[in-house]
Formats: C-alpha cells, structure tokens, sequence
C-alpha cells in the first residue's frame, strides 16, 4: 500500500491531565490545497498543530507525510522533511534585522548550516534567497532593521516569511490574522493566495471570511474530533457543522 | 550498623532538613513570586546567627538572642529589599546573581570588620547541654531535640500562614502565576517587602539555632544557601511544599549517607577505598539527587508554574 | 548591512591591542617591574577562560555555574601529565583541552535538557561532583593537590620559567583562540547559536537541531576552558580543587557580566577590571572584597550593559 502525497493525520489523541484535548482526530491534506480548520475555542485546534509539528508528543495516532511516517521525529527533523509551522504569537529572533531572520531559515537547510569558519555576512547564497522572501511578503523595504522593532502587522508577514522560507512543502499556520485590523488582514489573506498551488497549508484560523474566501477544502473541529471535511459550499450546509460551531457564531 | 546509630542520625538528618527548610521557604517564594535570584539569602543566615552570639555574649539569655536575631535580621533584610533589590526584580537573572553575589562580598568583609576573621561562639542554654534519653540505649543531645521541636513548629505556622490566610494566599497565587500576583489588585509593594523580611527572619531562626552547632563564621552563609538551592530546585522552585520534602530528602540523605556510605564501603571493599570514596560519594549524593530529579522531572517534583 | 550581529575587526585599534601587548614585558623589564609579567600572563589566561564562558552566557543564553570545573579538568590534567613524565606543552595544553571538552560533552548532554534557573542548577551540581571526586582522590592529591616540579615545555631551547617566555607562550595561545572566537562567532555555528540564546523555540521550528548546536557550544567552551585551566597549571605550578569550587565559577560568572555578556571583548576586559581590581585593593587596604563589592553593585544598578556597554554609552 503506497500513500497519497500531502498530509494524512490519523486518530490523533492527546490528554492533558484529565481533560482530552484530541480525541480520535484525523484529515488529510492534498498537496498544494488550502485547508482550513476550524472549530469553536477549545476545539482542539492549536493542539493539533503542536501534534502535527512535533512541538508535542500524541498519546496515540499517526502522522504521515508525502508516505513517510513522522509522528516519534523531533520538530527540525520534520522540518528537513518538508513540514514547517508558523505560531499563533509571532516568534521571531528580534535581536537579528529582518533579513537576517529569514537568512536563518535559509541557512537551515544549507549544507553548512553549522560551519564554524566562513562568516556569515556576505553569503550570498543565504541572503538572496531570503531579500526573494521578504519581496514576496512585502517587508523587502524593512529588511536592514531589527525584528524587534517591527510592528505587530509587520511581524505576522515575518511570521510567515520564516515559515515560507523553510522550503517546506506543507506548511501549518497558526491564526495568521491573529490580531490584525482589516487592512493587513487583505494584505495576509492576499498573500496566502499567492501560495495556493505551491505548497499545501492547513491553515487554522478564526476570520471566517477569509477562511471561506481561501479554503479548497475546510475541516471542522469539535471537541477534538474532526465532524466534518469538504468543499466550503458543502461545509456551510452540513447540519451539524451549523448546529456545533457556525450557529453558535452567528447567533 | 547499629539501629540506634541509624535512628540518631536520622534525627540528625531530620533536623539538617528542617532548618534548611526555613531557609528554602524564603527562597522559593522570593523566586516564585518576584522571580528573583537571591544569592544574599544565606548572607541573612549568617547576619542571624552573628546577631545571636553577640546578644547571647552580652545579655546571657538565648531566648533573647533569637529574639533579636530574628527582630534585627527581618529589618535588614526589609531595608535591603527597598532599597538594593527592588529596583532588580525586572531586570534578568544575570544582574540579580551579580548584584547578590557582590551583596556577599560587602557583607563578608564587613562582619570581617565589624566581629574580626575569627569564629565566634554561641553556646547553647546549660540547661539543654545534656542528653536526652529517648529509648533504651538511645540517648540523644536535648538541644538537638529542641532544634528539631522549633523547626517543626516555624514549618507548621508557615504552613498554616501560607496555607490558610489571605496573604498565604496571595502570595501563593503570586508564587504560581506572576502576572496574576500584579494583578492580583493588592499592595504588592509592600507583600513583597514583608515577605522578604520574613524570609529573612526564618533565616534568622536557623542562624541562631544552627549556631551552637557549626562553628558562627564568616562564609557560613555561602555553604548553607548551596543546600537551600539544591533543595528549592529538587523541589520545584517557587512551591513551598516542594521547599518541605526537598528539605527533608536533602537533610536525612546527606547526613544517613555520610555515616553509611562509609560503613557500606568498609563491608563490601578495602579499607582504603572506603576511607577515599566513602566521604566523596556522600558529598556527592545530594547533587546526584539533584542532577537525577532534574533528568526526570525538569523542573521539580512540585512544578509550581503551569 | 546594517547588521548588529557581525563583529568586526578594526584593524587599527586591533594593531594598537596586540602590539602594546607584545611590548607589555619589555616595557616592565625596563621599568624594573617584572612581577607585574606574571600578573598579566594570570590576567591573559582568565581572559581566555571569562571568554570561553561568555560565548555560553552571552553568545549562547546558556547561564552556567559550573564552569570551574573545566579549568579544573584542564589544570588537573596537565600536572597529571607532568607528573608522569610528559613534560611538552605541545602534548599537555591539547590534552587538557581535550579533558575539558570530554567532561563538557558529558555535562551537557544532560544539562541542556533543562532551561533557565535549573540549567544554572544542574551545571552547579556536575561541578560541585566533581569537586568532591577530586578532593577524594588521592592520586590527584587530595585537599593539597598537585605540585608541578617544572612547567612544561615548548622545545627549540626556550625557558617555560622564564617569566617573559612563558608569558609569550600564553598571549600566542589567548590571541590565536580569541581570533578563532571571532571566526567562530561570525560564521553559521555562531549565528545558530545567537539565534537559539534570542529564541530556541523558533530555531527549532525552521529546522535546527538546537540540542546538538547548543552541546557543540557547550563543548567548545569547555575545550577552550580546560585549555585555560592547562595554562593555570604552568602559570602557578600547581594544582587544587580550589580551581573546581563553585565560588571560582561564580568569580567567571562576575567576570563576564562585570566586562559585558554577549560583548566580544567582555570577557577580556571583566577578567582584567577584576584581577586588576583586586591587586590595586589589596595593596590599599585588608579588606579587597569589600571595595570589589561596592564597585560590582554598582556597575549592576548603574552600568547593567557591563564595562563594555559603559564604554559605548561614554563614547556616545
């Protein structure tokens, strides 16, 4: 039996203490789609990312990626397999400027990414790659100041630079428009557009605009059980969904 | 070994671990609440067991002694509070170990300056000098018995102060969660300075109960706030009753162990390695405790911070 | 660029250090002052190991306590080496560093699984252990230690106990491994490593592994310090576990932070402010540790980026 490419996630368990935050949760995504998940607060949602990423360890479950099983291999591990996240609290090194955050991601799947002798400062094999990223996320004009000293909008494009910049093939964000007033909203969305095709997103995120203005397909969450995976049209009419989570929000 | 020479020590043990329980207790809840890395603690240890032995020497009453020992060192510890540590809280640990660790320094050279180089002495009450006979064939020095009775009654009123009162609760609540303790509403300035002179008088207790028993001198402070430490970090740094079993692990573990590792060496090699590596390993266990806590349980066995 | 990270090397104030360096043992010859040689071959040598402990805790956000007991490694292993009648420091300098770099791997391996206060903890416990196994044994001495009959040598007829010589042979070693820090620092390792002292958490996240980048430092570190502690043994001819006590790892600690963590020259300057310091006190006055005290306090409430940091806000 030879699995499909992308993401398969399978039965995916976690208990904190008493309280099950996963509980039997599986979806799959197909390479190059957008899928979102959703799910009311507490659904389990950012659960499954720190899962799926390798942050945390499942009680029971398999994570399969393009045919390999990866759930037991620590997070960089998996990252060198092509699956790389972004965080829900923008994570960036504010110490180092703009482009030299993203030269990191570079420089983490370069063959001398530990060489102890050539400087890094002008190696153009890093830097390049990462002025690309920083042009595609549109902070190409503020890349010589610290990462520090970005604003809170500025710093969710980083967030997904770094992420990008990984060259993962899958990639899972964390709540992208997290906090952000509608103008860079339409800016991120707009950019996670540009993305479709390229690489697979499961894309976890609360703006239900957006999420039925991106998605190829939605997964719903429910105390940490997927209810349902489809199309959107199809996710807007299934009854349940309307009954657990979308009726809740609207009313 | 003989049962009596294992219960003897075991008393001994357990009185090692109470003391160093009143000094961990202060400790941990200035770690937990302030996030404050207080080298100075055993200095206060030391500046307890100082002020005993000159109020003894002076008065000849050693309840009046610890009376002023804890009375002088709370106020000093509260002065230090306001005016040196208070502005270190927000700053990284780096700074409060390098401020503390030059605390240290001063406060060395000025009891140097102030009580000579020399030792002192602190002589325990005559009428507790002698012993006291427990079991058939266990006789056991009264005073110790009295250290021990103080140190259980300090633990239980601590106890029952963290436990069962409103400011055990806040400054448990602070101790748990920091940003709940700035928002807990209360004066925080003021928890803060009275919990460090608590802190500082418990340390007081054990300096002047401690003092007729190893020698009053300078660097006695330093020796003592190793244990503490070791003991607030088996138990989980902020966690008062993680402070309590790691105390009493510490205590009964350092002082069983150096009579029996010994003894055990003798019985199973040579004389000469179990007088080399007899007294090495029981120093060494309550750090391979520690190092072995940590392997397991990164942070403790009584994690206090979610 | 406008990078912050890159350290630099200005040509001329380096020209400027080296050389008056060079020429510091002529100039006390002349001057007739040559026991202030051996004070600066001690200053050089706990400018190495303050070094080698800044690229933990300032480069590498890993706050050690336990740093003695690498330069105890080192020390121990070049008076063990004398002792047993290998006597060139071409083979005892190397192996002590290779001593400490072994008991580092050791250490870190299971420290760097912990974070914060209890890193500093464990680090404290490994060493204080090692303390205690070299005050039992009594193949390395005991509580007296070792005494060195001679340092060791460097062939081509030159004198290890002539001060000036041997003073050369240190600031050869300081200099070619500071310049090795700054190669190391600038280039990918380091960066990784600075990266993972601002956030591990991230760097694990795009892909590195943080655990094996932070040992490699860890390991470095040690390396350099027992190299130091191999310098120590020459300098002093003599060896105890007072090198191993956690006080002297709380001394490295105060060097770093007092000359600037995560500074290049911070631990140069704090190793030299400090030693300095305490030779000028000690002629003034009895009681050195007091006026040390007073200035450690108030470079923290006041100066809390270090000397170094001072020095750019004066020149400012």
């Amino acid at each position: 039996m030879t699995a499909p490419p992308g993401l398969q996630v399978d039965g995916l368990r976690k208990r904190f203490g008493g309280v099950s935050a996963l509980d039997d949760a599986s979806l799959a995504v197909k390479p190059g789609e957008l899928h979102a998940l959703i799910g009311p607060n507490g659904a389990g949602k950012t659960t499954l990312i720190q899962l799926v990423s390798g942050a945390e360890r499942a009680d029971a479950g398999r994570i399969v990626l393009d045919g390999a099983v990866i759930d037991g291999l620590p997070m960089h591990r998996r990252v060198a397999l092509g699956l790389a996240r972004s965080f829900q609290i923008s994570s960036v090194f504010p110490a180092f400027t703009v482009l030299e955050n993203v030269a990191l991601a570079i420089q983490a799947r370069s063959r001398a990414r530990c060489a102890v002798w050539r400087p890094v400062a002008g190696q153009a094999a890093l830097f390049e790659p990462a002025r690309r990223v920083l042009d595609v996320v549109g902070l190409g004009a503020r890349s010589d100041i610290a990462a520090g000293a970005l604003s809170h909008g500025e710093r969710r494009r980083l967030e997904i630079g770094l992420t990008v910049a990984t060259g993962a093939r899958l990639l899972l964000l964390d709540e992208p428009l997290a906090g952000l007033g509608p103008d860079e909203s339409a800016r991120v969305v707009a950019l996670l557009r540009t993305f479709k095709g390229q690489a697979g997103i499961l894309l976890v995120e609360h703006d239900m605009d957006a999420v039925f203005q991106l998605a190829d397909r939605i997964s719903v969450l429910v105390h940490g059980r997927v209810i349902a995976s489809g199309v959107p049209q199809a996710i807007r009419a299934h009854p349940e969904v309307r009954r657990a989570y979308l009726g809740e929000s609207t009313a | 070994m003989p049962l009596t020479l294992l219960a003897e020590q075991a008393l001994n043990g357990l009185q090692l671990g109470l003391m160093l329980f009143l000094l961990a207790a202060g400790l941990t809840l200035v770690f937990g609440i302030m996030d404050m890395i207080n080298l100075a603690h055993g200095t206060l240890y030391m500046i307890g067991a100082y002020l005993a032995a000159t109020v003894a020497e002076a008065s000849g009453s050693f309840v009046a002694a610890i009376a002023a020992a804890v009375v002088g060192t709370a106020v000093i510890g509260m002065a230090l509070e306001l005016t040196v540590l208070r502005p270190l809280y927000r700053r990284s640990h780096l700074h409060q170990v390098l401020a503390t660790f030059a605390l240290i320094l001063i406060a060395n050279e000025l009891v140097r300056i102030i009580w000579g180089a020399q030792p002192i002495a602190l002589n325990m009450p005559a009428a507790l000098s002698g012993p006291v006979e427990l079991a058939p064939g266990l006789r056991y020095p009264a005073y110790r018995l009295v250290v021990i009775g103080v140190g259980l009654a300090a633990a239980l009123l601590l106890y029952v102060v963290v436990v069962h009162t409103r400011v055990g609760m806040w400054l448990r609540a602070g101790a748990s969660d920091r940003e709940m303790a700035s928002a807990m509403g209360v004066n925080t300035a003021w928890l803060f300075t009275a919990a460090f002179g608590a802190g500082a008088a418990l340390c007081a207790v054990a300096g002047a109960l401690l003092g007729p028993l190893l020698a009053v001198q300078v660097g006695m402070g330093e020796n003592i706030l190793i244990l503490a430490f070791v003991v607030i970090v088996i138990g989980g740094i902020g966690s008062v009753r993680g402070a309590l079993v790691g105390a009493l692990l510490v205590g009964i573990l350092d002082t069983v162990g150096r009579t029996a590792l010994p003894a055990l060496f003798r019985a199973l090699a040579s004389p000469e390695v179990a007088s080399e590596a007899g007294p090495a390993l029981a120093s060494m266990l309550i750090y391979v405790l520690m190092a072995g806590v940590l392997c397991f349980r990164p942070r403790g066995l009584f994690p206090a911070r979610g | 660029m406008a990078s912050t990270l890159h350290i630099g090397l200005r040509p001329l104030p380096t020209l400027v250090l080296v050389a008056s360096l060079v020429l510091l043992p002529v100039v006390l010859t002349a001057v007739d002052q040559p026991f202030y040689i051996v004070l600066a071959s001690r200053v050089l040598i706990y400018a190495l190991i303050a070094s080698s402990l800044n690229l933990l805790i300032g480069y590498g956000g890993m706050v050690s306590l336990g740093h003695a007991c690498f330069v105890g490694a080192g020390a121990y292993t070049t008076a063990v080496l004398v002792h047993a009648g290998i006597g060139s420091a071409w083979l005892a300098w190397p192996a002590a560093a290779l001593a400490g770099a072994v008991l580092a791997a050791m250490i870190g391996a299971v420290s760097l699984r912990t974070r914060g206060v209890y890193f500093i903890m464990i680090t404290l416990a490994f060493a204080q252990m090692a303390y205690y196994v070299v005050v039992s044994l009594r193949a390395l001495g005991g509580d007296d230690g070792l005494v060195l009959p001679r340092r060791t040598g460097y062939g081509f007829g030159l004198d290890p106990h002539a001060d000036m010589t041997f003073y050369y042979a240190v600031l050869g070693v300081v200099v070619l491994l500071m310049a090795g820090l700054r190669r190391l620092l600038n280039a990918p390792l380091g960066r990784a490593l600075q990266a993972i002292r601002d956030n591990d958490v991230r760097m694990e996240a795009i892909g590195f592994p943080v655990f094996r980048i932070q040992l490699a430092g860890f390991v470095i570190a040690g390396a350099t310090a027992g190299l130091g502690g191999g310098l120590l043994a020459d300098l002093n001819q003599q060896v105890s576990p007072s090198l191993l006590h956690w006080t002297q790892s709380g001394t490295l600690m105060v060097m770093v932070i007092l000359g600037g963590a995560g500074r290049f020259l911070g631990g140069v300057l704090g190793a030299a402010v400090l030693l300095l310091a305490q030779e000028l006190f000690s002629d003034v006055t009895t009681h050195t540790a007091l006026g040390i005290g007073l200035v450690l306090l108030a470079v923290v409430l006041f100066a809390p980026a270090g000397l170094a940091g001072l020095w750019r806000q004066v020149a400012r």
